[in-house]
This record gives structure tokens, sequence and C-alpha cells, in this order.
């Protein structure tokens, strides 16, 4: 992140500190397009939003005109390439303290262009003290929104469209972050916002909530009263006393009352039977550290004890928590924590969310763009713009704190289509795509991260080589290189930083910083020239396949659909022996399985495909939608298929009377989340009944949904090109997974 | 579910010839009393005495009052049948009474069998004393509550808990205080504060001079199975004691010669005072005048002192050699259970331990039954959210089930009461009467709870709390909050400004309001959960705080829109300790 002006003073925050200079690259990004804003200003925090958008070099692939052209005798490329400007809609999230406020508005007033923009959504209890000065600055009106409609709006927002937004906190374990699999159905919840009150809402539906309760005592009794108390100014001070001190000096425990006698009684002798009980009997003097604490158990008791009330008579087991008070602050997660499994013995758990503090500004910001219909699309976290929960928590991460001040971000990507379960996932509540937890699991973390951390280089070599007409590309291509190992040493020390750790999130972590320095498909040529290859060897496959007797034609087309698989940039030890050896290829591949087929897609999947549909089968093909490594997009599906379509009549008919149907996934990772897939694809999966369900390649079938469970058959299908996964699997590097299940009746 | 009482197993020793019993018997009957399964009150009901009219051993499971409920006197609690029947959900069965005999070669020393029937009778006693439930923690309902949770387990613990009495150093020889040395073969492992001879019918076998000296003072009280005087039922809690003590006036003029010196002392001392010390308070607006317990007439009389001076009130009742009057003290509350080994090496005291909210429950019904001097016991507020017209009002609590009950002391405890003896613990809150005084005291540098509620009538709580309107400018419409509901307690004192110029009376007032809201709050919704909509609040944060009474019946009210009732009584901070005093009625004779 960036050099901030403001890093110094930033825990101090007291006098407003105008010198600050923003990097725009890093903080404000794409103001220039920036248009609908909405702002939320908290007690010390204030939440910028806007929507922009980020034109994105794509590559589009195109289909030559080959009309009358005998393909075989073609020494072209099968399609051709070129590079084009997309425009992708995004929305920016900026927090940062109020101290700042004036030099941000200074900034945006400076980089805005946009002048359509009239008029800001305002929420949070400085929206009112700041309304002048927001007018002034930025010239635009303020359009005071409703507080809690704001959060509720938010907090439906990013438990719908960010996957582990939620999570439970437990302190002593490991991991101290547990997230949760995103409820297909996120209705009906319980909101417990600890402000400077508490406010319990129940949320029904997307726009029908009810406000059943509260309780004065909250975030601002907390700071108020401790502030009287400990003679400390500051939130933060008082929280950081708390956590030094002992509550046991000031509460009255039940051993105190009962003696030694609590234990022969089965009670807890250090539950607390008055808060600060002793302060009113005994004639001392009290340290702050243990009158914070015992505030700030005396208040996150009562808060949970509450909520437990609150929940069960509403029957919801389902309670987030947000607030100031709560607002990234382990200490008082825990004591809420605490309280809630106490109070409720474990029948509610207490969940927090990863951008809690974005509530106010993302549902101000949906009220404002209601005419965009932001509900209709689905968004996504974009790895690469966001710091990830905890960037500014001094305790948890020093070093990210000096890098980037205190100003923290998020940034979400509109996807072109919305996305949905796939209707076939057996349970989608309890569906988890990712097959190792890497915040779980500190071994497997520490390989894969430095196995991304080595294959950086090469990741870096290929994008400038996939740009050479391009002056800058080895400097952007440096600029990777610096985002995604930043990114990496964050997750080193932050594991739950962007939710559950997963090779996945990895692999898309790198998609999304690639795409940042407009490397939206490093390996557009490779493909296309593996594609122009394999079409010409399509026939001769296809042929010694039909020779082959029933029997052995289904074990050839199995180890062409696996053999294709090889080719895969994304392993390293297959990206090795590629670049060492261009020339290496089919036959070589096929002796890794020591057998024969055909590349990839064209002379693995396609011949596959043939097959099944000359069985009468119907064939629902989805590839990506976006780019992902060499994987094949879909677009180029269409192209392929296309051609082969010219020489093979098989094919050629079962695309014209739809047999097969080619769709995209709505996926642009390596990796397969079958709870966030394409809408066309899942209604055409519901339409067509499908039965069956073929899931091949190492991203998608080893590092995700290994384990998924569907209600239909299904067949995944790998190699594995990874020697440390091989072996924790208990098998060698290049063996095969063939995993045919039948769903339990 | 198990709570035997420590009532009739004395009364085996009336029958102790029988020669029934042995070990298998006896631990056959006391785990059928554990499960709670009583049988029926069959054969050898009635060999103690009791009525045929006693409430079988089946409403250990149903639960119901019965008969023996309501208006019944507490004369009759004295005696042995009232024992029976006051609480017998609590009581084993009469058949396990008789199979529990000791064996007739009783003093054998066999550790197995409950030999001794004095220690037998401690033993038993001892689940009744079953963990009370502080403040915070939820400890389950009341009635769950298991025999091994409680100390002296029949059943279990049987044996080595009377291994541990017995080694536990009771001074026998203080038994020859009032007699010659005893010369039976028990004595000295009898426990000294038992002084009461079993009065039934077949007479002692041992009548050892200890033993009539017993007799003789259990006479004292007048009537035979009446304990000796004093009487008097003890409440420790976690700030402050509760005494009371039930002084007789139909003493006749032969028993005023009889009355022992020290005995006499304390009453003329305790009736004449009131106050004792430089923190005993008696509360005299409270006396209950011309009351008959256990078949004498006398006045009730509320005493209370802070528990921290626990210390010196042993101190005293060893200077007075209170225990050479061999009554027993009967005590509930966390410090019954805290002090005991205080009372008995400082003052040689033995304290019967009693269950806090069995005690709250039973007081509370008992002074709610004989009311306050011909005025009702219990009121409410009439037009609780209009100050103007809002006016404490007599109400009948004749029939009081379900209520929930809200206990606030130090901490706070919150109980379901569906009938005398089926009764839960909701929860409780860690923000009672010992939060208020505690904050009030760091807050204003007051020293006692008078002087935090004399400031805080004089404060004004809107200067330090931040309300729904200093946020919004008026009503938070959207939620249909008013604008003078209060947002955040002390939000106001997030500002450094504000907290420099408020006043200690202000933030006497803040902290009341915030507790009492707040127990308010948790009253309301404990009371949707458990569908009840009377809430009767009791406990000594109530005590002279009429702001605080006044808040809980508007907020009871206004949150409920009418639904809920809150009600309150004027002995609001004694119930336990009457509780207490009222299990002591219930003891067998010879304890």
């Amino acid at each position: 992140m960036a050099e901030c002006g403001a890093s110094g003073s930033g825990s101090s925050g007291d006098s407003l500190d105008k010198s600050i200079t923003l990097p725009p690259d890093e903080i404000f990004r794409n103001l220039e397009n920036a248009k609908r804003f909405a702002i939320d200003i908290g007690g010390s925090l204030t939440k910028l939003a806007y929507y922009s958008t980020v034109q994105h070099k794509v590559a589009k692939v195109r289909s030559f005109d080959h009309s009358g052209k005998d393909t075989e005798q073609d020494h072209e490329p099968p399609y051709e390439i070129s590079v084009q400007e997309e425009v992708t809609a995004r929305l920016h999230f900026v927090k940062f303290e109020n101290t700042y406020i004036e030099a941000c508005l200074d900034f945006i007033k400076d980089h805005l262009v946009n002048t359509e923009t009239k008029v800001i959504q305002a929420t949070g209890g400085g929206a009112y003290k700041f309304k002048d000065l927001i007018e002034e600055k930025l010239q635009l009106k303020v359009d005071k929104e409703d507080v809690m409609t704001c959060l509720i709006k938010g907090c439906n927002f990013v438990l719908k469209n960010i996957p582990h937004e939620a999570f439970v906190y437990q302190k002593d374990s490991d991991p101290e972050f547990r997230f949760q699999t995103n409820h297909p159905n996120i209705f009906p919840y319980l909101l417990v916002n600890i402000g400077s009150g508490v406010s319990i809402v129940k949320v029904e539906t997307e726009d029908r909530f009810e406000w059943i309760g509260g309780s004065s005592i909250g975030g601002g009794t907390f700071w108020g009263l401790g502030a009287l108390l400990t003679k400390t100014k500051k939130f933060d001070e008082l929280l950081q006393l708390a956590s030094r001190g002992q509550h046991t000096n000031v509460d009255m425990l039940v051993q105190d009352i009962y003696g030694g006698a609590h234990e022969t009684l089965g009670l807890s002798g250090n539950l607390i039977a008055s808060s600060f009980g002793k302060s009113a009997t005994a004639d001392q003097e009290f340290s702050k550290e243990d009158m914070a604490k015992s505030l700030l158990h005396m208040i996150s008791n009562d808060i949970g004890q509450l909520a437990c009330l609150y929940a069960r008579l509403h029957c919801l087991d389902r309670v987030y928590f947000g607030g100031f008070f709560i607002r990234g602050h382990p200490v008082t997660m825990r004591t809420i924590t605490y309280s809630i499994n106490f109070f409720s013995k474990g029948e509610v758990q207490a969940l927090f969310l990863r951008h809690e503090g974005y509530l106010g500004a993302i549902g101000a910001f949906l009220k404002g763009a209601e005419q965009d219909n932001p509900n209709q699309y689905s968004w996504g976290e974009n790895y690469a713009g966001s710091s990830g929960l905890m960037s500014s928590s001094p305790e948890l991460c020093p070093t990210q704190r000096a890098r980037s001040g205190t100003f923290d971000l998020l940034e979400m990507d509109r996807l072109e289509r919305p996305l949905v379960n796939l209707p076939l996932l057996l349970d989608p509540s309890s569906y988890v795509p990712d097959t190792v937890d890497l915040t779980d699991d500190a071994l497997a973390r520490k390989y894969w991260l430095t196995c991304f951390e080595e294959a950086l280089d090469g990741v870096v070599k290929r994008a400038v080589a996939s740009q050479p007409g391009s002056v800058d590309a080895a400097e952007r291509a440096e600029k990777f290189r610096q985002k995604y190992w930043n990114k990496l040493q964050t997750l080193r020390h932050q594991p739950f930083a962007y939710g559950t750790l997963t090779v996945r999130s990895l692999l898309d972590t790198r998609e999304h910083c690639l795409n940042e320095f407009n490397f939206p498909d490093p390996y557009s040529k490779v493909k296309q020239k593996d594609n122009g290859v394999a079409l010409k060897c399509f026939q001769r496959v296809v042929s010694a396949l039909d020779a082959l007797d029933w029997e052995e034609r289904q074990l050839a087309l199995v180890k062409g659909l696996l053999a294709g698989n090889v080719f895969d940039w994304g392993a390293k030890a297959v990206s090795d022996v590629l670049e060492s050896d261009p020339q290496f290829g089919f036959e070589e591949a096929k002796k890794k399985l020591q057998d024969n087929s055909g590349v990839d897609v064209i002379l693995g999947v396609f011949p596959f495909v043939r097959e099944l549909l000359s069985r009468g089968t119907e064939v629902i093909l989805a590839c990506n939608s976006g780019p992902a490594l060499n994987d094949v997009t879909y677009s180029e599906s269409l192209i392929v298929a296309e051609r082969i379509a010219a020489m093979d009549p098989v094919i050629h008919s079962a695309l014209r009377e739809e047999r097969l149907l080619l769709v995209q996934t709505g996926s642009s990772s390596p990796c397969l989340d079958l709870s966030r897939l394409d809408k066309g694809l899942a209604v055409l999966v519901r339409e067509r009944g499908a039965d069956l369900v073929v899931i091949e390649g190492m991203g998608r079938a080893v590092h995700t949904n290994y384990h998924a469970a569907l209600c239909c058959e299904s067949l995944k299908l790998a190699v594995i090109k990874n020697s440390w996964l091989a072996e924790r699997l208990g098998g060698q590097l290049f063996s095969v997974i063939f995993k045919y299940e039948v769903p339990a009746e | 579910m198990l709570k035997l009482g420590g009532g009739g197993q004395d009364w085996a020793c009336s029958v102790a010839g029988t020669g029934l019993g042995g070990e298998e018997t006896s631990f056959e009957v006391a785990r059928l009393g554990q499960r709670g399964k009583a049988g029926s009150g069959g054969p050898g009901w009635g060999c103690a005495g009791i009525p045929d009219s006693a409430p079988g051993a089946g409403m250990l499971q149903a639960g119901a009052g019965g008969p023996a409920l309501e208006g019944q006197g507490v004369e009759e609690v004295g005696t042995p049948e009232g024992g029976g029947e006051e609480r017998p959900a609590r009581h084993p069965p009469a058949p396990a009474l008789r199979l529990l005999n000791r064996k007739p070669q009783g003093g054998s020393g066999e550790i197995k069998t409950p030999e001794n029937d004095l220690q037998r009778g401690r033993l038993s006693r001892g689940p009744r004393a079953a963990p009370p439930a502080a403040g915070m923690g939820d400890h389950g309902g009341q009635p769950e509550r298991s025999a091994p949770h409680a100390p002296g387990t029949p059943a279990g613990v049987g044996a080595a808990a009377v291994n541990g009495l017995l080694h536990n150093g009771f001074h026998p020889s203080r038994l020859c205080s009032r007699g010659p040395p005893g010369g039976g073969d028990a004595a000295p492992q009898r426990l000294p504060l038992q002084p009461e001879l079993q009065p039934q019918p077949p007479p002692p076998q041992h009548d050892s001079p200890a033993k009539k000296c017993r007799l003789r003072r259990r006479m004292d009280s007048g009537r035979k199975n009446r304990p000796p005087f004093p009487w008097f039922g003890m409440d420790i809690g976690g700030t402050l004691v509760k005494l009371v003590y039930f002084e007789p006036k139909d003493i006749t003029a032969e028993e005023e010669q009889e009355e022992v010196e020290n005995l006499k002392s304390i009453r003329k001392y305790l009736t004449s005072n009131t106050a004792y010390g430089k923190t005993g308070i008696r509360d005299v607006h409270l006396e209950l005048k011309n009351l008959t317990m256990c078949g004498r007439k006398g006045n009730l009389h509320f005493i209370r002192f802070p528990s921290c001076a626990m210390h010196k009130f042993i101190q005293m009742g060893s200077e007075k050699n209170f225990s050479s009057l061999h009554t027993t003290l009967c005590a509930t509350g966390g410090g019954a259970f805290k002090f005991e080994e205080d009372f008995r090496t400082i003052a040689d005291l033995q304290l019967h331990k009693l269950d806090e909210l069995d005690c709250l429950i039973q007081g509370l019904l008992y002074v709610d039954s004989i009311g306050f001097n011909g005025k009702p016991e219990c009121y409410y507020f009439e037009n609780p959210t209009n100050p103007e017209l809002c006016q404490k009002k007599p109400y009948c609590l004749d029939n009081p089930y379900p209520m929930l009950l809200v206990n606030m002391g130090s901490g706070v405890s919150i109980l379901a009461v569906y009938s005398k003896d089926n009764y839960k613990r909701v929860t409780g809150t860690s923000l009672g009467g010992g939060t208020f005084l505690g904050l009030c005291c760091l807050l204003t540098g007051c020293e006692t709870f008078e002087e935090a509620l004399e400031m805080a009538a004089k404060g004004d709580s809107t200067n330090v709390d931040k309300l729904v309107k200093d946020i919004y400018g008026g009503d938070y419409e959207r939620f249909g909050l008013q604008g003078s509901a209060v947002a955040s307690s002390f939000g106001n004192m997030m500002s450094k400004e504000k907290r420099d110029s408020i006043s200690k009376e202000d933030l006497a007032r803040a902290t009341l309001v915030t507790i009492t809201n707040n127990i308010g709050s948790i009253a309301r919704m404990c009371a949707l959960n458990e569908n009840i909509d009377r809430v009767v609040f009791v406990g000594n944060f109530l005590r002279i705080n009429m702001v605080s009474m006044k808040l809980l019946a508007y907020a009871m009210d206004f949150w409920s829109k009418g639904q809920l009732k809150a009600l309150f009584l004027e002995h609001e901070g004694y119930f336990g300790a009457v509780g207490a005093l009222l299990e002591l009625f219930k003891m067998p004779a010879d304890q």
C-alpha cells in the first residue's frame, strides 16, 4: 500500500492533519469516472462509497473468415486475438478517520471530473455535523438516508455477494476466525448493532425489517462511563486499558459471596455476581485497567444477554453483530462471543462481518443507486483492491498499518452476469467448495504460500511475454509482482484477511492482481497456438478412437481427458517442463500417462463429448467466462466448437439440434465455486434435467469440489500436477484422480 | 428434583427398634429419593404421627402444592406434621424414613450405615441447602438441581460426609454447659448445636443428661416440637445481611423466670434498640406485630447490617456465648456458605444452611399471606406512565402464579414461579444494586446507598445520557422511538466538555436510571419468553428507592403496551431471611 503522509499521526488523530497527501493510485482510485457518491460518517470513522468504471484491456478472440477454405491446409492460427478496452463497473469504498475528512473532500473535489453527479447520499451520526462542509467542498447536495435502513441494506448486500463474509471469533483457538459458508437464504436474521446504544433488528426480507428492541447500554456507555472512570479520552485507548485489566478486582464474584463453597455447590466461582460490586464495599483505589475491564465485561455480557433473549423470543439463531463497539476489535468480539455462548448455552452463535464497517456506506450507496438496480447484479470482492480484514488494526498488523496509514479499502466488481447455486448441489447450505482450508492447516498454508511465491517470477515473465508490443509491459509486470508479493506477505501474517484462505483464493487474488495491471489474459497467445495445433490433430484422434472397440475406446477417451489436463501452465511442475522444452507436447504427456490421447479441450474434452453425443446424451459444455491461466474461455470454446463442427458431423448436428450447448460458468478462476455459477447455466441444468456432472481439472475437481456432494451422479477427474498435493493425497506426481460418485439414496 | 429435607429422618429414631434397614435398604431408599420418584405415601406414613392428610410423595413430581399450600398457618409449620407438609417435594417419602432407621446396635462405628441419627439428620439436611444461584450465573432451573451438586448427598456422598462430620471437630464438651457431661455412648460425637430432644414416643434411647438438657431447652419455646428461642432467620448477601428476629410476646411469668440470662439480654437488646453498633439498623416500620408463628404470639423484627460487618457479628456471637443457647441458626444467602466455618470456629455456632431461592419464595409467600399489620403487603402503581396520576395501590396476590420474581440485590436473579414448589431460575444479571452503588461510589465519591440515592433524587440523567432526540433531533419515527428515550446511557460523557461540567447528582441519577432500566428490560424479555404477565420486584435495591420502582412500573407498562404489571412488596429485601426462619420451624425436633 501507499506511503501515506498521514501514517504518523494516524493513531493520535486529535488534530486535523491537513498536510495529508493522498496517493491517487492507492486510495481514491478511479475518481475520474466516479459517479454516485455516498458517505457514512460515524463517531470516529468516515466511510466513503462511490461507483466508478474501470477500463480494462481484454483479449477478445474472433474467428477468421474461413469460408471456402480448407482448414486442414491452413497454417494460420485458428482465430485472431485482439486486445480491446472493456469498461466494467466497480464499487469503491474507502474508510478513514474523521480527522482526514476535509483533506479527503478536497482531494475528491480536485479529482472529480464527472459533473453529472449532483447528490451525495449521507448517513451516520456525523452526516448532520458535516453536512455543510460536504456541500461546500463537493458542491453536491447532501441527501440524508436513514441509518438503520442503510445498515440493513448494506448487510444484506455483503451477505449475498461476498463469500466468507460472516465469521465466528474464538480468541484462543486456532484459527481465531472461522468463516461461515454463505447460506443460500440469508433471511431471517438478527442484527445487533452496537453503536453508542444498541439496536436489535430482525431482518426478514430484502425490504422488510423490524426494530424489535434495543438497549441504552452500548458503546457510548463504555466510552462515556469509561472516560469518567479512567480519565482516558479515546475509545481505542479504553479498549487497550481493558485488555490489560483484571475485572475480578472490581467485580463481586460468586466466590466472593460464597467463599470456597461454590466448588462443592457446583457453581463456577468466577461468575460475576455483581459488576462493580467490590467498588461499593471496598475502601480502596482501583486501577484504570481493572475498571475498564470490568466495564467491558459488564457491557458485553449485558448486550449478549439481551441479544439471546431477543433471539429466543423470535426463534432466530443467526445473530450478526456490528457497530463501532465491535468494529474489528478482537477484545470486544471476544467478550461478546463469550457472553452469547454463556447465555444461550451454545444455541446462538455470535457472528461478525468482515466488512461490518462499510455496511452503512454500502447501504447509503445502494439507496442512491436504486435506479441502476445494483441488486440485480452479482458482485465480487476484488482482492487486489481491498485491504482485507483488520488491515488497520495496530495490534494485528503493525506493518500494514504503517504502510497504508489508517485507510482501509474495499472494492467490488460488478459481475457481468448474476451468480447462483448449482441446482444439483445436495445441500447448498453446507457446500464448501474448497478442499483444504489453509486458514486451518498451517502446514499446507506454508507450502502453498511458498509455492505461489516461487511461481511468481514465471508468471511475471509470462505476463511480459504476452504483450510483446507494449512499451510499459515490464513496468506493469513489476508492479504486479510487488502487489501480489505484498498480498502473499499479508496472508502469511493474516491468513484470515480475505475470508478462508484457500488455493482458490490465492489463484483468484493473482488473477485480480494481473487484471489490475492490465494483463487480462497472459496465456491468450499460448492458447491460440495450442488450439491451432490441436485442431489439426482432431480428426486423426477421432478416427483413431473410432477404430477402437467400445471398451477400449472408453478407456482411451478418459485417458485423453486426463492427458489434456496435463497442459496446465498453472502447475509449476508442468510449466517448468513447458518453459524449458517448448517442444514438449502431446506425445510426452501421453508417456507420462503411459498411454495415448489429445490436448485439453480439443483432443480431450471434445472427443469425450462426441462419444456422449453419439450415444444420444445431451451435453452442456460449460467454460470459464473470463480468462484464468491457460484454461479455455467460453468465447474460445465457441470458436473451437465451430471449427470442430466444420470437420465433424456429429458435433455439427449436435450443435444445430441443441443437443450440445456451450455456456459459460460465470467464473474467471482456475477453480470452481458451485455456489456461484452463471444463472444461465443453472437454468439450463434445471430445464434439461442434467443427471451427470463431469468436473475436470485439478483446480475444479481437486482444489475445489473434491468433496462436493451432488444429488446426481458425478465424475471428478484430474491429474495431480503438484507433488506436495500428490503426497498429501497419498499418490505420486501425475497420478490420476478419477472419482465417480452416485448419490446415496 | 431432589432436595431431601432434613424433615422426617430423625423421626426414624422413634422406630429405631424395628431393626429394619441396614445398608442395602437405606441405600435403596436414598436412591429412590434422589431420582425424585418417591413411591406412594403408603403404609407407615403415619408412624411418626403425621396426619393422613399429609400430601403424598407423589407431589414430588406433581409439584402441586395441594391442600398444604395455602391457608396453612405457620403455627403448624413448626410441628413435624407441618414439616412434612410444607414442602413435600423436598422431603423423602415417609417409607423412606422408616427404612432409613438406624440399626438397633447404634454406635457400632460403621460409617457406611448412617449410624448416628444426629449425624444423619445433618447429612440429610445438606441437600436442602442446594446451591443458590448468584447474580449473573444462569445455573438452570432450580428444580432440576440434583443432589450431586448439593453438599452432603445422602446416597452417594453419605458415608464420606458422615465421616467428614465426625472429624470436623465439634466440641462435644459444649453440650455439657447446661448439664453434666454426656455419659452416653454417642454423646461425644453428637453435634453440639442440636440440643432439642426428640420428643416423640418412644422416648430417646439414650437418656443422657445432655439429652435431658436439650429436652428442657426445647420446652423453652413453650411447646414440644418447637425450636428453642431465640428464633432467627438470616440472609447473608453480598452486600447486606438481613436478619429477622421473632420476639415472643406471650411469655408467661414462668417462662420469663426460666429464660436464661443471655437469651433475655438478646431479646431486650434487639427490641429496645433500633440501631446496633455503627451499621446495624432495625427497620421499625416493617415490624410485623401480633404474629402467630409456630404457636407463639409475638412480633417479627427486621434488621440489616452490611456483610462486611459479618465478622464483628460473629465475634459478638462468640462473646455473648450465643452457642450456649443451643439454638439453630438458619441462614441463607451466599454468606451462609462463606461464613459457615467462621461461625463454627469463632462462635462455636453451627449454621443450618438453606437455599436462597427456596427461602426467598417461601418467605415472600408467607409474608404476603399474613399481610402487613392488616394492610396488604403487595402493591403496584396505578397510571405508571403518567407522573402526575401515578400512585401506589394495594394489590391482592392471593393467586400469585405464575409470577416472574425479580430479586434485586447486589446482583439480580430472575425466577419464574409456577407454584409454591415449582419454580426455575430463568436468568440473572450482574448489573444490580451492587453495580449502582459501586459505580456511584467511583463516580461521585459517595459512600452509602442512602447517600447515593439522595444524590440521585436531585440529579437529572438527561445531562449524562444521550437521548434519541440528541441524535435524531426528535423522535426516531422509523422505529417508533420517542425523542425522550435514552439512546445511549452515559453517551454524552463521550464528550470531554460535557464530562467536565457534569454534576455528581446527575451522574448518580444516570447510574440509577441505567441500572434500573436494564433490569426492567431483561425482566420484560424474560416475562415474554416465559409467557408470564406479572412481574414481582423484590430485593434491597428497591429500599427507599421510589425512583427505581416507578421507573420499573413505567417500563413494564410502556414497553408491553399495558400487558405487563410490575408488582412490589413492602418487605422487599427480607424474604430470604423470613424463609430461613420458616425453615427453623420445619426442622425436625432433634436437631
